[in-house]
């Protein structure tokens, strides 16, 4: 496919095998506008933003301004709605730390689900051990999706707060989130919508959505490494205290106060990675060339592929299942007599990689019953042919383990 | 080289010591929380000798075959020497060329086996860097 030509990384080899990259839930690889736009910001715009007055600041503080916008634009919310971060879990420990530290109080249940990356959990545990508020997880169903049913029994009066995935890193599972979000707005509760999963597959719509925050990361969708997004609304931005202090963020600095800078500024101090988030927005740009559309109908044909070959393999685990049009191209399993790591390890030799272990949800792996497992998470540049690939190493060692 | 060499599917698959010991005085339990090994240690020291070994393990080839390898070179062997063994000491028992990136599979049962005899002595406990 034509697309590859724009990943270079895609042509690497490891120990002489053509590198077969499907870990693309841990992070996704760099197109070559990305990579030329990094190194001309160096090349060409360095300065640090908002301060300087000077034209090479007014350069770099307008190229900062533009990818700030291209994101409000990418998922229709308004430019100073958008923060940036380091990262998912940096966006979702902001949301924790400084709205809900404030706006919730001792008995208040913020709700989970067993599902969660332990970014959605740690966070909200340190805030429980705080001020003393309760968790409730919501659980899956047989299928390994977000169980609505449930959710509407579990939404009580107590609930404050829900911070929740859109789709799962483990099962690829896409949850229903819009009739969460949908039932969580009829009952005035707060939400933060998890999308780091979810961004490089499926079109975002905050206002649609309704969700009050959503927070993803550049590098899960073929951006830069150090730059994450929360989208706040922003009534709830202008109220919540600030996070980090220091430049940028305040207005002014006494002796014996501060006052805060305008959002989204409150939330960002000190020099962010200026650099990486001009670089971003030609991911962006990239992703809208290629158009939501394209990118869905290859990887539904890569996720049904997979899935189809998998279950041909009579030796493997799989957990969850492939539902129709609410699946990422994900797949978890275990093969019967070898562990997890080990599946790893050898198909990482030959320039497969995967990812094995409990990939930051051990709430999720309890839940299943198994200490591991081995993930394999593609992406549109992806092939069928690698698939085939994928298959031939796995049955090959299934071989060497039987007993 | 491949590192699962038969030898070391074979100690996987059937592991040398495997299973607690009857009445055990000293025990362990050591996780890899990085991949979800878990490994119970159980040990028989009389007159600073290790006289007996067994252990239970939840891991990967490279960690049950380690300490299954491991297991047999401990027996009869002095504590205060168990306690100077180091990550490349387990490779050298090993025999085959583990990356390091594996390298709480193949110290899972070495920090174990060490942290039992460090707690009877009432001495500090260790971590994997200590054994790197």
């Amino acid at each position: 496919m034509s697309v590859r030509k724009n990943f270079p990384i895609l042509k690497t080899k490891i120990n002489g095998h053509d590198l077969v990259y499907f870990d693309n839930a841990a992070t996704t690889q760099k197109p070559q506008a990305m990579i030329d736009a990094l190194s001309e910001f160096y090349q060409k715009y360095n300065a640090n933003v908002h301060r300087s007055l000077n034209p090479l600041a007014d350069l770099a503080t307008q190229k900062y301004e533009k990818t700030r916008q291209a994101v409000a634009d990418f998922l229709s919310a308004q430019k100073n709605e958008i923060i940036f971060t380091r990262n998912t879990t940096e966006g979702i420990n902001l949301v924790a730390k400084t709205f809900a530290r404030s706006f919730l109080k001792s008995g208040d249940v913020v709700l989970l689900s067993v599902a969660e990356h332990h970014s959605n959990i740690v966070p909200w545990l340190q805030l429980k051990k705080e001020i003393g508020i309760e968790l409730a997880y919501l659980p899956i169903d047989k299928n390994g999706y977000l169980d609505i049913e449930q959710f509407k029994i579990m939404l009580t009066d107590k609930v404050k707060f829900i911070s929740i995935q859109a789709a799962s890193n483990v099962l690829g599972s896409i949850h229903d989130y819009q009739t969460i979000l949908k039932l969580a707005k009829a009952k005035n509760i707060t939400t933060l919508l998890d999308a780091a999963q979810i961004v490089s597959h499926v079109g975002l719509d905050v206002k649609e959505l309704a969700c009050d925050f959503l927070v993803f990361s550049a590098h899960k969708m073929f951006g830069p490494t150090g730059v994450g997004v929360i989208y706040g609304r922003k009534e709830l931005l202008q109220m919540m205290p600030a996070f980090l202090g220091g430049g940028d963020m305040i207005e002014q600095v006494l002796k014996d106060n501060f006052t805060t800078n305008a959002i989204p500024h409150k939330f960002e101090a000190g020099t962010p990675n200026i650099a990486d988030v001009v670089a971003f927005q030609s991911s962006l740009e990239f992703l809208q060339n290629l158009t939501w559309e394209n990118i869905q109908k290859e990887e539904k044909e890569l996720t049904d592929y997979l899935w189809q070959e998998m279950q041909k393999l009579d030796f493997i685990d799989i957990y969850g299942k492939n539902l129709l049009n609410k699946h990422l191209p994900i797949i978890s399993f275990n093969l019967k007599n070898a562990h997890a790591h080990d599946v790893a390890e050898i198909l990482g030799e030959q320039g497969i990689i995967v990812r094995a272990g409990q990939h930051c949800t051990q709430v999720l792996h309890d839940t299943l019953g198994v200490s591991a497992t081995v993930r394999a998470s593609l992406a549109f540049y992806n092939t069928k042919k690698e698939i085939d690939i994928l298959i031939k190493a796995l049955k090959e060692i299934y071989q060497k383990f039987k007993v | 080289m491949d590192i699962y060499e038969q030898n070391i599917i074979d100690h996987y698959q059937n592991p040398h010591h495997h299973g607690r010991l009857a009445e055990p005085k000293l025990s362990s339990e050591e996780i890899n929380r990085s991949c979800g090994d878990k490994i119970i240690v159980d040990l028989q020291i009389e007159d600073d000798e290790i006289k007996n070994i067994g252990f239970q393990a939840d891991g990967c080839a490279i960690s049950v075959a380690s300490m299954s390898l491991l297991s047999d070179y401990l027996v009869n062997k002095k504590t205060a020497e168990v306690l100077v063994l180091k990550y490349q000491d387990v490779l050298n028992i090993l025999g085959v060329p583990v990356a390091e990136r594996r390298y709480k599979c193949v110290l899972l049962g070495l920090l174990a086996v060490q942290n039992i005899i460090l707690k009877a002595e009432n001495k500090p406990e260790r971590i994997w860097d200590d054994l790197m």
